[in-house]
């Protein structure tokens, strides 16, 4: 369904950020990509919907092209791929419903969109997201007079509205807290399952992602060096994404690492994810 | 060096010594250009004349009270065309700047030459004065109310434009990257990410301004581009000092209007 080729992306500072990435996503297949922090990730995926231009490579959507187009082309591409973004990326001034209806720009006219005339069936579509994501009494409130998990919420439903085929999602959860992030994430996976929609998930939180996605793709300065399972990845495989640190021992204790050899601390991390 | 040691103790310092006296010169510097610019002054001012300044003013100010109220009924019209003056002078600055601002705009403009073009206009019509705008407003087009608006709409485009292009900079990006993913069109992108986050500030920017107008426009008839300048102009001339005053006190009322119209546009749109 999504197919990169040699993608590699070097910005104007000269910094390579991605290299030579390879990955075929088949229809409704969810897919975690973790690394560091400047690993490439949201580089990689802003490649796909080209809000960030690749140097190299070839970007292939449906089989279709998409690496190069511009205008009318880009913008049909566009809307056959949802973003959903870390900060929500809501227009805060605006209500839950217009930034919902947002996600319909691409289907609709200027003044149509202008004089917020949209179609009968995107308003009963965007009912039955917010419906779907919870928010169903929320229409009319104003993007900043929500909770950080209710801006998600909109983000996804924006998303959604325009039936893409693929979803784009860039750290769906660094903002917010650790019930309000498996709630976020379950629904994102649902979602994707109901409609079967392909997935790409940057995320930074690794057991999270093992709880929720089908494959797993990891990424190292601008290289991919895994792909695989959720139950593969090792504490020698994050090593090798993450660099070395000690993945046995609870957070609060990471000041204090050095004392085990590597050897003792191989011992799968799903254990936790499926008990 | 920041940190030094002294007596085997960390001192923290805030500068490098070598910019500390820098600095300290640089003040000297200043104090010492005050000093003299202040010795400038008074050697080209003859202080004999402000000997009796104080008994000049209270003259003055004798003379004003009380206004001459009898002249309030036929200032109604010219203080009308003041307020015409710059309520339409500022709507024309407002439509011309309005698009100027997106030219002007690093993150909206379309490309390099024209921010070029629309910041060569903004700072053009921000360096000339409204009242010198209407001085040669009035040769071109004559004397009257035309020319005091075109004076303040010009003096305004570069006022809104610039005010205007840099809130359009200092937007979120994030919602604008956002509506472009969905796949939205230019002017889409512009009309539901960028014109909601720029709504408060264009509204107290036009307000703001419209406000500045109503007292520029009051002086544009000192120049006969029309308004209440000229009959203040009439007045001062004939030494009727008591109609001044009621000038006075109209323009006042009307200044005092204006800032609560615009202290309540600027709530409402917040």
């Amino acid at each position: 369904m999504l197919t990169l080729t040699g993608v590699s992306k070097r910005y104007q500072t000269g910094e390579l950020a991605l290299s030579d990435i390879d990955l075929t996503i088949p229809a409704g297949q969810v897919i975690a990509l973790i690394g560091p922090s400047g690993a490439g990730k949201s580089t990689l995926i802003r490649c796909v919907n080209r809000l960030i231009e690749p140097t190299d490579g070839k970007v292939q959507l449906d089989g279709e092209d998409i690496t190069r187009v511009r205008g009318a082309k880009l913008r049909q591409a566009r809307r056959q791929i949802g973003m959903i973004f870390q900060n929500y990326a809501l227009v805060e001034r605006l209500s839950v419903m217009e930034n919902v209806l947002s996600g319909r720009l691409a289907y609709v006219g200027f003044w149509r969109s202008y004089f917020r005339r949209f179609p009968k069936s995107d308003i009963q579509q965007a009912f039955h997201l917010l419906q779907r994501v919870g928010l169903e009494t929320m229409f009319d409130k104003r993007g900043d007079a929500l909770s950080g998990g209710q801006k998600q919420r909109v983000g996804i439903a924006r998303a959604l509205m325009q039936n893409p085929k693929l979803l784009l999602v860039d750290e769906p959860t660094a903002s917010l807290d650790p019930k309000t992030s498996r709630q976020i994430m379950r629904l994102i996976c649902d979602l994707c399952r109901e409609q079967q929609l392909a997935a790409v998930i940057n995320i930074h939180d690794v057991v999270l992602a093992q709880q929720f996605v089908d494959r797993v793709v990891g990424l190292r300065a601008g290289r991919i060096v895994f792909d695989g399972s959720p139950q593969d990845l090792s504490p020698a495989i994050l090593t090798s994404i993450y660099g070395e640190e000690d993945w046995e021992v609870p957070a609060d204790n990471e000041d204090d690492d050095e004392r085990s050899s590597p050897e003792d601390r191989v011992r799968s991390l799903t254990v936790d994810a499926h008990p | 060096m920041p940190i030094r040691e002294k007596d085997g103790q960390k001192e923290w310092l805030r500068r490098e010594p070598a910019k500390q006296y820098a600095i300290w010169a640089g003040w000297m510097l200043g104090g010492m250009l005050f000093v003299w610019c202040w010795a400038l002054i008074s050697e080209n001012t003859i202080w004999e004349f402000l000997y009796d300044a104080d008994e000049q003013a209270a003259s003055l100010i004798g003379r004003m009270i009380p206004p001459d109220w009898s002249i309030t009924g036929s200032l109604m019209k010219p203080l009308w065309d003041t307020i015409n003056i710059a309520t339409v002078g500022t709507a024309l600055g407002i439509l011309i700047a309005f698009p100027l601002a997106f030219l002007a705009a690093r993150n909206t403009t379309p490309h390099a030459s024209l921010r070029a073009v629309a910041l060569a206009i903004i700072v053009s019509s921000r360096s000339i004065n409204a009242l010198i705008w209407a001085m040669l407003l009035v040769t071109i087009v004559g004397p009257g109310i035309f020319a005091g608006m075109l004076a303040i709409a010009l003096r305004s485009i570069g006022f809104v434009g610039k005010l205007l292009y840099e809130a359009i900079e200092e937007i979120h990006p994030t919602p604008v990257e956002a509506i472009t993913a969905t796949g939205a069109s230019g002017p889409q992108v512009l009309a539901y990410s960028v014109w909601p986050q720029i709504l408060p500030a264009f509204a107290g920017i036009s307000v703001y301004r419209w406000d500045i107008n109503i007292r520029e426009a009051t002086t544009l008839g000192l120049v006969g581009a029309g308004g209440i300048g000229l009959q203040m102009n009439a007045a001062i001339n004939n030494l009727a000092w008591a109609q001044v005053a009621t000038v006075f006190v109209l323009i006042f009322a009307t200044v005092v209007l204006s800032e609560w119209v615009s202290a309540k546009v600027r709530h409402a749109v917040i």
